[in-house]
């Protein structure tokens, strides 16, 4: 990639380093890190709401019968999240929660917008008002979506019809505002969206310093170019579609009403037309951290940088078209099938790509196997399983038996709860130094790793054999013989658990010891613009551009 | 704690003895600690599980272990302590040109058989029998248009009655689908109100019953038994509570079962609205009896 050039430490001249009073430059901010370091915040705390729903359903899970989700509130003590509504709400909220307020935030709005224009040696983003606005509107969308958890849904408080919305569940079968919060919430999180995507696109194409070609780019920076577009393109079909449900509700429409011409199923084109590129939202930029990641700790450069950069906008590509395989159950047409499984499946050649280049990258390096290096390599096992299973739901006559059961929740996880979250991890011990001026503690972070990769996969492995088995997604209770995985699991959300309780004492520990940062711990394979930066960097950086020269890929 | 270890215990053994647990499965329904596809009672399942088997694992598994070997020798051998000087190549066209031509030939090898089993799916024979399966929260309704069996409901058995009946909880119903063994019955799948899905995994089935359209899909038993399914998609409250059974007989058994349904011919213009099972909310019925046209013209 492209190295750094001299001139560099001069980012801060005069004035125009001094930081803001505390409210002006946390509220009103318009500083990029600082919109980042809120993001991030703001990511940590929706993922603790977001991984407590998803513990209550564990523990629901972990043996037959009703144990948590009782009819007078949680454990029968707590008088929210009652009954079955309650669990179908638990699951909706995590779902929303985790994709919409977790991985997006921490990846786009937190990772993208720290290290996106230091990476292309521009000194903040192109619309930095608008940035500041991207970010409370998701706050604002936040707080509906937790609102909504609480308000009247119909069958009880809160929207329990799944993430996906499908009507008529989610017209006349929650007639109480709880689900009109929930689309207003939507709206909100996407118009955050967009507006980050089109300072993301302008940032890039306009702000790069001068000999930072688009084929200089760093390979994060390819990732969250082609995620922006992805949402660009697909969050205004969502946004459509919500908006039909919202005047189904409301306005006596009947966009998705078949009794008066309306058909359900649109719905649900619209919805994966947005849904399937939103999979690839979530995961792409973390396929930039791990390049990244990948590179520095094996003091190589990444391997078929161009090759890279292409598969992303392949993958891109290719996830506008294969929406409908989300939906072979419904009735489509056999071609049409035949058709999303050929597409589907044709998606592994530019993520096989991927993986084997992240393979080759290591090859033949001087590996340093830090936290960040253990979670990117736990990425690419954890995701390359996950993709294979991907393979395996791809095909429609193997997906009548599998589809809506565990299976799909393990498939989902393995890229997801393992592939976007191992990576946020990843990037999140690579620039833990930049981003907090400290030192975090090494053993810590390795024990982190470890029980997190024990533990997800106890999670989400013997899911597997039960979605096989035909055990169907979504579903409070089960039938006895689903006894034993389902236990297995719900130990394997303990130890989650605890490898998350390690991280926030990695989190106190780092705060409370200080340990000074330095400009670039990582040594000759951080060649990013980044590194050349102190530790935090200054308020402004690049007062005085960068120069890119032309270096190996 | 115990219980911890028995169900790690019992999963260790169950992986061990993968092929062996296979021998074992129950027929028609989960069985506990399995780690396959259940046992199929179709033909189609049995090609879905040939293709599964077969097919698909082996080269999951292949390429899984592949990448796992493959970072094994990246972790052994080029750890910084291994080999202290990195390597500066980044390219290799030969290499990039074979990792993205394998994989095609070998989603094409997959897809030959992939397609093999979607057509076998869309290929229906002409139905020997067709029963008509609606969704409703959260029972489900099945019709024997042909036999002049009107709509009667299954709901699911609570766990004392199930128990009392000697079948699975969750999976029992009290009113059974019944169908004849070796005979092509075509399911029209429908729902009432939300979106249902018909979902009966020994037969490879699952099909959404989606309120306003008739989706019909097919399954050939080829054993006597009692099947078990559930409702797949998610609606509403009771979504775990809508199991679905089917009896499968042998035709006699079947022609004895439709002779004490139907009501007598004579009677049968006279009184039509007489279902099975009275406790059926009646009210729901009226405005599903508009799907019912697209059905009669399928027919």
């Amino acid at each position: 990639m492209a190295t750094a050039a001299h001139d560099i430490d001069h980012g801060h001249d005069d004035g125009y380093a001094h930081t803001p009073p505390f409210l002006v430059r946390w509220l009103f901010s318009t500083n990029h890190k600082d919109i980042g370091t809120l993001y991030i915040l703001f990511a940590i705390f929706a993922g603790i709401i977001g991984s407590t729903l998803s513990g209550l359903m564990r523990w629901e899970l972990a043996e037959p019968g009703i144990q948590v989700f009782k009819d007078n509130g949680l454990f029968g003590v707590i008088p929210i999240l009652a009954g079955h509504q309650g669990y179908n709400v638990a699951a909706t909220a995590h779902g929303l929660i985790m994709i919409f307020f977790m991985v997006m935030p921490a990846m786009i709005g937190g990772f993208g917008n720290w290290f996106v224009p230091i990476m292309i040696g521009a000194p903040d983003m192109a619309f930095p008002r608008m940035n500041n606005i991207s970010f409370w509107l998701l706050v604002a969308s936040f707080v509906l979506l937790c609102t909504s958890m609480f308000v009247d849904g119909g069958p009880g408080p809160g929207f329990g019809g799944g993430w996906t919305l499908y009507p008529p569940l989610s017209t006349t079968g929650h007639t109480g505002p709880a689900m009109d919060f929930v689309i207003l919430s939507i709206h909100l999180a996407g118009a955050s969206s967009i507006l980050g995507a089109i300072n993301f696109i302008t940032t890039i194409f306009n702000m790069r310093a001068p000999g930072m070609t688009l084929h200089r780019m760093p390979l994060f920076v390819w990732s969250i170019l082609v995620t922006v577009f992805l949402l660009l393109l697909s969050l205004p079909v969502l946004a459509g579609g919500i908006t039909m449900l919202l005047t189904d509700r409301n306005f006596g429409t009947h966009f998705f009403d078949p009794a008066n011409g309306g058909d359900p199923l649109m719905f649900q084109h619209l919805f994966w037309f947005f849904g399937h590129p939103e999979v690839y939202i979530l995961i792409l930029p973390g396929f930039g951290i791990v390049s990244q990641v990948v590179a520095t700790f094996s003091k190589k450069p990444v391997f078929g940088y161009l090759a890279m950069a292409y598969a992303m906008v392949a993958i891109g590509f290719l996830g506008f078209i294969v929406w409908a395989h989300h939906m072979y159950a419904v009735g489509l047409n056999v071609d049409l099938q035949a058709y999303f499984v050929a597409a589907t499946m044709i998606i592994a050649v530019p993520t096989g790509i991927k993986v084997f280049s992240w393979i080759a990258t290591m090859w033949g390096g001087s590996i340093d196997f830090k936290t960040p290096m253990l979670f990117a390599v736990g990425f690419i096992f954890l995701f390359t399983i996950g993709g294979l299973t991907g393979v395996v739901l791809a095909n429609a006559g193997i997906d009548y038996s599998l589809h809506d059961t565990y299976y799909v929740i393990a498939h989902f996880h393995y890229v997801l709860s393992m592939g976007a979250v191992f990576s946020i991890f990843a990037g999140f011990y690579y620039w833990f130094e930049k981003m907090w001026g400290v030192k975090y503690n090494e053993f810590l972070g390795n024990l982190h790793f470890w029980f997190l990769f024990v533990g997800v996969n106890t999670i989400f492995f013997p899911q597997h054999f039960l979605g096989l088995q035909g055990m169907p997604r979504r579903t409070i209770d089960y039938p006895v013989a689903f006894a034993q995985w389902n236990f297995v699991s719900s130990v394997g959300f303990a130890i989650t658990a605890f490898g998350m309780l390690i991280w926030f004492v990695l989190l106190i520990e780092a705060a409370v010891r200080h340990r000074k940062a330095e400009a670039n711990p990582w040594g000759e394979g951080a060649t990013t613009l980044e590194w050349t930066l102190s530790s935090p960097p200054p308020f402004h950086q690049f007062a005085e551009l960068p120069h890119i020269h032309a270096e190996t890929h | 704690m115990r219980k911890l270890w028995s169900a790690t215990g019992a999963g260790l053994a169950a992986l061990a003895g993968a092929g062996a647990a296979r021998a074992a499965d129950l027929l028609g329904q989960p069985t506990p600690g399995a780690v396959d596809l259940q046992p199929a009672g179709s033909v189609l399942k049995q090609q879905a599980i040939t293709f599964h088997n077969w097919i698909l694992m082996p080269i999951i598994t292949a390429i899984a272990l592949l990448i796992l070997v493959l970072l094994a020798i990246c972790i052994i051998r080029f750890n910084k302590r291994a080999n202290p000087t990195p390597a500066r190549w980044s390219h290799n066209t030969t290499i990039e040109l074979l990792w993205t031509g394998l994989p095609v030939l070998i989603l094409t090898f997959i897809a030959i058989f992939s397609f093999k089993l979607l057509f076998a799916y869309a290929a229906m024979p002409t139905p020997d029998l067709t029963v008509k399966a609606t969704g409703y929260q959260w029972y489900w309704g099945y019709a024997y248009p042909d036999q002049r069996i009107d709509e009667y409901t299954s709901n699911y058995l609570p766990e004392a009655d199930a128990k009392a009946a000697g079948k699975p909880y969750l999976l029992g119903v009290n009113n059974a689908m019944v169908v004849p063994v070796n005979k092509t019955v075509r399911v029209l799948v429908t729902g009432a109100d939300v979106i249902h899905d018909f979902g009966v995994p020994a037969f490879g089935l699952k099909m959404d019953a989606v309120p306003g359209r008739v989706n019909a899909t097919w399954f050939r038993a080829t054993q006597v038994g009692t099947y078990y399914g559930q409702c797949d998609q998610l609606c509403g409250l009771n979504h775990a509570f809508m199991p679905i059974e089917i009896k499968v007989v042998s035709q006699p058994d079947f022609d004895a079962w439709v002779a004490s349904k139907a009501p007598p011919p004579a009677a049968s213009s006279s009184a039509p609205a007489a279902p099975a099972t009275p406790a059926a909310p009646a009210a729901a019925a009226p405005q599903h009896v508009a799907l019912n046209s697209s059905t009669a013209a399928l027919r």
